[in-house]
C-alpha cells in the first residue's frame, strides 16, 4: 500500500496558503519583483550578454532564486516557529506518522510555496516580453530546486536551536548561495578558487540549467546529477534531523 | 495500563526524573501532584515519546515507549501544558487535522467532531480561529482534540491551569465523564483540590522523585486525618492526629488560637517535606 499520510501534513500547509492567500502572493512577489526591477532594468539597461538582454540573461537566475528563497523560508520559518514558539510540531511528533510522511509533507508543501513564486515571475518576464525558452525540463529543475531547498529549510528548522541561530543559518548559507551562485552573473568569469567553489553551490546549478534551458542550450548531465544528489541527501538528512529531534 | 520502573531522565545539570516506579491501573484516574520543577511534565513526555529515558524503562498499555513508539502513540491521546494549537485554523479545522493525522475516515472525522463540540460546549465557535477563543475554551478544545481519535490512555498536563473556578469544575466533570467511559487518566496538577477531588491515586513529586503514593485517602490517614493548627511566633506551627478525638484533647491542653481540621494532600506534602506545595 502506498503511505499517503504525508497528505495530511501537505493538506494543513495547503490550507493555511488558501486562507493568507494573498498576503502569499504579495510576498511572494516583492524580492523577486525587486530584483528584476534593480538588476534587469537599473544595473542592466542596455548592457548585452552572449547574445541576448541583460534581463533575458538574469532572468532564470532570479527564478532559480526566487525557487530557493520561497521554497526554504516557507518551510525553515513557520517550522522553526512551531518547534521553538507554538510548539504545535509536538502535535505531529505524538501521532503515529513518520519522520518520512512529516518531512515529506513539509517539503511538498515548500515546493508549491517555491513554483507559486517562480511562476509568478516567468508569468511577469512574459508580460514583459522577455524572449527565453521555456521546456518541460525548465519545470523539471525547477521541481527538483524548491525540492532541494524546502528539505534544507527542514533540516535548518530542526538543527537551529533559536531564532538567532535562524538568522545565521540565513547568513551563512543562503545569502552567499543567493548572489555568487551564477544568479546575476556567469560564474565562469571569477577567479579561483571561488569559480571551483561556487560550482559546489546547488543553485548554481540550478541557475546554470535554467538559463540553458532559456537560452535554447542543453543541460549539462552533470549540472543534473548533482542536484538529484543534492535532492536525495538533503531529504535523506531532513527525515534524520526529524526522528532525532528531542525538544 | 502504565508502567514505569526507576525511570530517570537527566538534562545537562539535573536529573528532572528520579528513578520513579509507579503503575496505573485500567481506567483508573492517576494523579501526580507537585511543584513547579517537580519534574511531572517531563514524566509525560516520556511516557508520550517525546523524550527519551536516560534510564529506567516506561511501558504504555504494554508497549515499551522507547522501542514501540508507534504502538504507544495509537493508544494515547495528550493535552499538554504548553497549549499546543494551530491558531490560524479554527475549532472545527484543528479537530480534523488531528483526525487526519491519526487516518480517520472522512465520515467517522465528522461524527466524532459533532460529538467532541458538543461535548466541550463550543459548537457557536466551531468556525471560529482558535485565536480568538479565551484561555478556558482553548484548554477545553485542548482536550477534545487529545480524545479525537478515542485514545485508551490520556494524558492531561496541567489541564486546568489557569481556569476560573467555574470552568475548573467544569473541566472536572469533563473528566470524571471520561473516567465512566473506561478511558485511562493520567494528570499532572499543582492544585491541592484537583488531586483530591479527581484522582483515584495520587503520586506526590519533588525534585524529580516520588515521595508518597496512594489514594488520597490512605496518605491523608498515614499522616493523621486531623490537624491542629496552631499560631505561634513565626507562622504556624502544625500537629497530626490519627482521630478528632485526640486533637481536642490536645487542644485543651495547650495554650494558644488553634484551628482544628481534617488534613489534606498539601499537609501530606508540608508533613514530608517542610515545605508548601504552592508558593
Ligand atoms: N528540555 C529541557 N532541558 C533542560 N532542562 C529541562 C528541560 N525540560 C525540563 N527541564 C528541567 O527539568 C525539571 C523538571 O521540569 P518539568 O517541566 O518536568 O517540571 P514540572 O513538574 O512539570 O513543573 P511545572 O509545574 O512548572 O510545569 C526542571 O528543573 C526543568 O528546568
Ligand atoms: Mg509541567
Amino acid at each position: 500500500m502506498i503511505n499517503l499520510d504525508f497528505y495530511t501534513i501537505f493538506w494543513r500547509e495547503m490550507l493555511e496558503i488558501r486562507k493568507k492567500l494573498w498576503r502569499f502572493i504579495a510576498s511572494g512577489l516583492v524580492m523577486p519583483a525587486l530584483y528584476l526591477i534593480t538588476f534587469g532594468w537599473g544595473l542592466g539597461r542596455g548592457m548585452r550578454v552572449g547574445g541576448g538582454t541583460y534581463l533575458e540573461f538574469v532572468l532564470p537566475g532570479i527564478i532559480a532564486l526566487s525557487a530557493m528563497n520561497n521554497s526554504f523560508s516557507g518551510v525553515a520559518v513557520s517550522l522553526n516557529i512551531s518547534k521553538l514558539y507554538s510548539k504545535t510540531i509536538e502535535e505531529l511528533l505524538v501521532s503515529p506518522i513518520s519522520p518520512y510522511s512529516i518531512a515529506l509533507g513539509k517539503v511538498f508543501a515548500g515546493c508549491v510555496r517555491g513554483l507559486f513564486s517562480s511562476m509568478l515571475l516567468l508569468l511577469l518576464g512574459l508580460i514583459l516580453n522577455v524572449q527565453i525558452h521555456i521546456t518541460a525540463m525548465f519545470f523539471a529543475i525547477l521541481i527538483l530546486t524548491t525540492f532541494i531547498f524546502a528539505s534544507f529549510g527542514v533540516i535548518a528548522a530542526m538543527v537551529t536551536k533559536s531564532h538567532e541561530d535562524m538568522t545565521n543559518f540565513n547568513s551563512f548559507f543562503i545569502l552567499p548561495m543567493s548572489f555568487l551562485s551564477g544568479t546575476f552573473f556567469s560564474p565562469s568569469g571569477l577567479p579561483e578558487p571561488f569559480s571551483s567553489l561556487i560550482m559546489v553551490y546547488p543553485l548554481t546549478h540550478a541557475s546554470l540549467s535554467l538559463r540553458a534551458i532559456s537560452q535554447g542550450q542543453p543541460v549539462s548531465a552533470v549540472s543534473l546529477l548533482i542536484l538529484c544528489l543534492y535532492a536525495l541527501a538533503f531529504f535523506y538528512l531532513a527525515v534524520r534531523a526529524i526522528k532525532n529531534l528531542e525538544i | 495500563m502504565i508502567q514505569l520502573n526507576e525511570l530517570t531522565k537527566r538534562f545537562a545539570d539535573i536529573v528532572a526524573v528520579d528513578r520513579v516506579s509507579l503503575e496505573v491501573k485500567a481506567s483508573e484516574v492517576f494523579g501526580l501532584l507537585g511543584p513547579n520543577g517537580a519534574g511531572k511534565t517531563t514524566t509525560i513526555r516520556v511516557l508520550t515519546t517525546l523524550c527519551k529515558p536516560t534510564s529506567g524503562t516506561a511501558f504504555v498499555g504494554g508497549h515499551n515507549v522507547l522501542s514501540e513508539p508507534i504502538a504507544v502513540k495509537n493508544l494515547i491521546g495528550i493535552a499538554p501544558q504548553a497549549i499546543n494549537l494551530e491558531s490560524d485554523l479554527t475549532v472545527r479545522e484543528n479537530l480534523e487535522f488531528h483526525g487526519r493525522l491519526h487516518r480517520m475516515t472522512r465520515a467517522d472525522r465528522d461524527k466524532r467532531i459533532k460529538e467532541l463540540i458538543e461535548f466541550i460546549g463550543l459548537v457557536e465557535k466551531q468556525n471560529s480561529p482558535v485565536e480568538h477563543l479565551s484561555g478556558g475554551m482553548k484548554r477545553r478544545l485542548l482536550i477534545a482534540r487529545a480524545l479525537m481519535h478515542r485514545p485508551k490512555v490520556l494524558f492531561l498536563d496541567e489541564p486546568t491551569v489557569g481556569l476560573d473556578p467555574q470552568v475548573r469544575r467544569k473541566t472536572w466533570e469533563m473528566i470524571r465523564e471520561l473516567k465512566t467511559k473506561g478511558i485511562t487518566i493520567f494528570l499532572t496538577t499543582h492544585y491541592i483540590e484537583e488531586a483530591e477531588n479527581l484522582c483515584d491515586r495520587v503520586g506526590i513529586m519533588r525534585k524529580g522523585r516520588i515521595i508518597a503514593l496512594g489514594s488520597p485517602m490512605a496518605l491523608k490517614k498515614n499522616i493523621g486525618e486531623t490537624i491542629i493548627e496552631c499560631r505561634e511566633d513565626n507562622g504556624y506551627g502544625y500537629k497530626f492526629f490519627k482521630t478528632r478525638d485526640e486533637a481536642i484533647r490536645y487542644a485543651e491542653g495547650i495554650d494558644c488560637d488553634v484551628i482544628i481540621r481534617e488534613s489534606n494532600l498539601e499537609d501530606v506534602f508540608i508533613k514530608l517535606t517542610g515545605e508548601r506545595i504552592s508558593d
